[in-house]
């Protein structure tokens, strides 16, 4: 009996059968509304013949288009999940003041604000940014792919096995309850004894190994593959934005990895990085964190203001104003974004001439962040505006986020922020920013891109619907924040003593009702367009009178997206091209060089998540196995020689033929 | 504006399309570059490992400290393995340069003889001080020092089964110029790790025993 317990903790770890919370009703309800869901899709997906299909044309796809659609689906998907976690949220403090309690008990609550943070800021916004960048950016810069296609499959499984650990997390054990970065010693072993910190580990350097080289392999595509005569100031601003970001990522995102190795030494192996004893310093495990965590808001809202430059330049008609500051203002964003982390924890007590530098420092950020919202606003002055859904989300942005930039800068005052810190009104400002800024750019650059990923536009109706919906609510949920943020309430609660608080949370419920509606009527906004694509129907490849080389060829662009590699003379290069009578060539073709689908990096990233899930739960030998296969496969993969081929011209002729009849007929 | 000469923004006139396209584009090899700046995220993990020892190097809760516990003889030994380990990763690089296969894998399996001497050093003195009771367990400052060069060492171990798979490509299909690439990025590596290794060289030992 002994050996019998002793072989099922070697092979099991501390998965048991507790583990499994059949004892709390939200999760066994949610899991049977999953599962029923999941075999629906799965069902439907056998129905229709549709494995063979995915596995070739998806899986194992190494086509930078695919990969960043796959991405931005990956986010939109978490974004359900995310959003859910706010509104149970929300509907807790709305309800749980005085006698009542809410139904969410604190464990509960407290994995449900932790997992809202991680999964909204790591598996919303990243993959929807990484996902744009991805797509859009080669299109750009005129090339064929990226740099490493099969690094980029790699990253995005990589991506998107480490969310599905945290998506586990809610059927076998649990998540951390310790805030989305988990300090210690609330996180060490001794305070968060059980897997959910593990599952916050594992998860987070699963997809970060993703993210950075992703970081790497975007960098490296901007910097070598730009097509002839595309000096850096002829690159578009989306692109420049995507290379101060992927510098960003590569620079900010080994902190984390480092930083989340030492916590789990700390956790496995009893190590004294962060501990309360034995010398252990848990400061500094929150200076290390935002020393990544800081550069990683603009990591997240760099691409944003890039999408913003080229909406409005395109829905205005005319070149963006002021390039050249638009550029220096995204390099020197990037480069402050590093001295300003300690503006986390100005109450760290580090004296008045540190945070005086660091307060100093984040006000100043305010500066080229306000010449963007300039040279946006001078763009648009005298310009032919076309009140389009990407501009409108454009607008909507730049009145919001300059609310919340200056909340912001009221916060970069040490000793406001003394007052202020850890409040409400912390909450309503990074939410004014993220939701304001990163949010809406998505919603501008997925309608605006759109037409150009499918070839047909997105539906304007109902695009208006979730637009009003998403800003009425955003500004309903968040504005009451403010308020009770200056009132003194501190963010995490669960229950509140002071009834006079209750109607300005049932205010901010509202709100978030509010978008709720802005996320389904999104929803309705996609499956109305599928319907209606006759008629939304892009066949010039060049829906709004775009400016930059991804409107010069088809939509959807072919796989190996230009027959002909452009030559560029101008920053707005698809606009000089239409100025000076461009013809698309019609023959002479040649045969193109292009990468293999390969499936190395859905293995290698199944692997790892079976090694991540097998660490969580001390499951050694399954984690030594997992980490040896991982080791071998990837070994094995480097003796595969074979990774590209060429398309042949015939196949060329075809697709381009075919343009040119579908051209013709629209003409 | 030096721009002024190639831009054709000014003008209305129509110009030959064949002005906006080429034919055949082969864009530049960006392997060398993406490795390089992996190296450099790399760098930052050391970096951060640095940090940490810089705040923890002094927290020995009532455990030993660097001066009584590293041995310098053996770390001078480990040290100089390291360091003619990378002359030798040249001198293979050199030999790769003129094409001779069996010189290149005669050095590159120096280099690797080397780095296995290396991580043997290390690890008997890890477990040495293991053994004594100065396990990382014992304190922020052991923390910190089995963190940094046990991260180190873990490199090296990597580049070591990446030297054996190297060998082996290179034995089979011979100095192409795809493996030619491949040596040249452990290459950087392994340089890289010789750079890390002087700084905890430095830092750690020397400076643990002033």
């Amino acid at each position: 009996m002994q050996d019998n317990t002793d072989l099922t903790t070697l092979i099991f770890g501390r998965l048991t059968w507790e583990s499994i919370p059949y004892h709390e009703p939200i999760l066994v309800a949610t899991f049977i509304a999953v599962a029923i869901g999941g075999i629906a899709v799965l069902g439907a997906m056998t129905y229709y013949k549709f494995w063979g299909t995915l596995w070739r044309d998806w899986i194992t796809s190494i086509d930078h288009k695919k990969i960043g659609i796959m991405y931005v689906i990956l986010g939109l998907v978490m974004l359900l999940r995310g959003f859910a976690d706010a509104l149970m949220m929300r509907g807790q403090q709305a309800m749980a003041f005085g006698e009542s309690t809410g139904y969410l008990p604190p464990e509960h609550y407290d994995q449900i604000f932790t997992a809202h943070g991680v999964i909204m800021i790591f598996f919303v916004a990243m993959p929807l940014v990484t996902g744009l960048m991805n797509y859009i950016v080669p299109l750009q810069i005129g090339a064929r792919d990226v740099a490493f296609p099969f690094l980029n499959n790699f990253s995005f499984w990589m991506t998107t096995f480490g969310a599905m650990l945290t998506m586990i997390s809610l059927f076998i054990g649990e998540f951390a309850k310790t805030g989305w970065l988990a300090y210690p010693p609330l996180s060490g072993i001794l305070g968060s004894p059980g897997v959910g910190v593990d599952y916050y580990i594992w998860s987070l350097q699963i997809a970060g190994i993703g993210t950075l080289l992703s970081g790497v392999n975007l960098i490296v595509t901007i910097v070598k593959m730009r097509a002839p005569g595309m000096s850096l100031m002829k690159m578009p601003v989306f692109t420049w934005t995507a290379l101060c970001t992927n510098v960003l990522i590569v620079a900010a995102f080994p902190v984390l990895t480092a930083v989340l190795g030492m916590l789990s030494m700390d956790r496995m192996l009893g190590t004294h990085f962060f501990t309360n004893d034995m010398g252990g310093n848990m400061m500094m495990y929150v200076n290390l964190i935002w020393i990544w965590g800081h550069p990683e808001v603009y990591i997240l809202i760099l691409p944003a203001f890039g999408i913003f430059s080229e909406v409005v330049a395109t829905f205005c008609r005319k070149r963006l104003f002021g390039y050249t500051s638009m550029v220096y203002a995204t390099v020197v964003i990037t480069i402050l974004s590093y001295l300003v982390w300690l503006h986390h924890f100005f109450t760290m007590g580090s004296g008045a001439s540190v945070n005086s530098f660091f307060g100093i420092t984040t006000m100043i950020i305010s500066i080229p962040t306000g010449a963007k919202i300039f040279n946006w606003l001078f763009t648009m002055y005298r310009g032919r505006i076309r009140f389009e859904l990407p501009m409108m989300w454009t607008i909507s942005f730049m009145i919001t986020f300059v609310i919340g930039g200056m909340t912001g800068v009221l916060l970069a005052v040490p000793s406001a922020d003394f007052v202020l810190h850890n409040s409400l009104f912390l909450i309503a400002h990074f939410h004014n920013v993220i939701i304001g800024g990163v949010l809406f750019g998505m919603f501008a650059g997925i309608n605006f891109w759109f037409p150009k990923a499918f070839g047909f536009k997105l539906d304007t109706y109902w695009g208006k619907w979730s637009f009003w919906l998403w800003t009425i609510g955003f500004y309903v949920a968040f504005m009451p924040l403010y308020v009770l943020g200056l009132m003194g309430v501190t963010r995490r609660l669960s229950q509140f003593a002071d009834p006079s608080l209750q109607i300005w949370f049932q205010v901010a419920a509202f709100g978030a009702v509010l978008i709720l509606g802005g996320i389904l009527t999104f929803i309705i906004q996609l499956v109305v367009s599928f319907r209606r694509r006759e008629a939304l129907k892009d066949v010039t490849g060049d829906p709004w009178e775009g400016r930059t080389l991804e409107w010069s060829t088809s939509s959807p662009p072919p796989e190996y997206n230009f027959a002909f590699t452009p030559v560029v003379h101008d920053t707005d290069a698809w606009a000089d091209m239409k100025k000076h009578g461009y013809e698309r060539p019609k023959d002479n073709f040649v045969p193109i060089h292009m990468p293999k689908n390969t499936g190395a990096g859905f293995i290698l990233a199944a692997m790892s998540f079976v090694c991540g899930f097998a660490l969580i739960w001390h499951m050694w030998p399954l984690a030594w196995l997992s980490f040896g296969a991982i080791v071998i496969s990837a070994i094995v993969h480097t003796f595969n020689y074979n990774r590209d081929y060429h398309i042949p011209v015939e196949e060329v002729v075809r697709v381009e033929d075919e343009r040119t009849r579908l051209l013709d007929g629209y003409a | 504006m030096p721009d002024m000469t190639t831009t054709t923004a000014g003008t209305n006139k129509v110009l030959p399309s064949t002005h906006f396209y080429v034919r055949e584009h082969h864009p530049e090899q960006g392997t060398l570059l993406g490795f390089w700046l992996y190296l450099m995220s790399d760098c930052l993990i050391f970096a951060s490992l640095f940090a940490t020892y810089a705040v923890l190097g002094q927290s020995f809760a009532g455990g030993p400290s660097g001066k009584e516990i590293f041995e310098l003889p053996l770390v001078a030994l480990n040290t100089g393995f390291l360091l003619i380990s990378s002359i030798t990763y040249g001198f293979a690089m050199l030999e790769m340069q003129r094409k001779r296969v069996n010189a290149t894998l005669l050095w590159l399996a120096v280099t690797g003889l080397l780095g296995a001497g290396f991580i043997g050093l290390e690890l008997y003195e890890f477990t040495h001080l293991i053994n004594e009771g100065y396990g990382p367990q014992r304190s922020g400052f052991l923390t910190a020092f089995f963190a940094l060069v046990g991260t180190h060492g873990l490199h090296v171990t990597f580049g070591i089964i990446w030297l054996i798979t190297l060998m082996i490509q290179v034995k089979r299909f011979g100095l192409t110029t795809e493996n030619g690439r491949r040596l040249m990025c452990l290459s950087m590596f392994w340089h890289f790790l010789d750079v890390v290794w002087i700084g905890v060289f430095t830092f750690v030992y020397l400076m643990g025993v002033l």
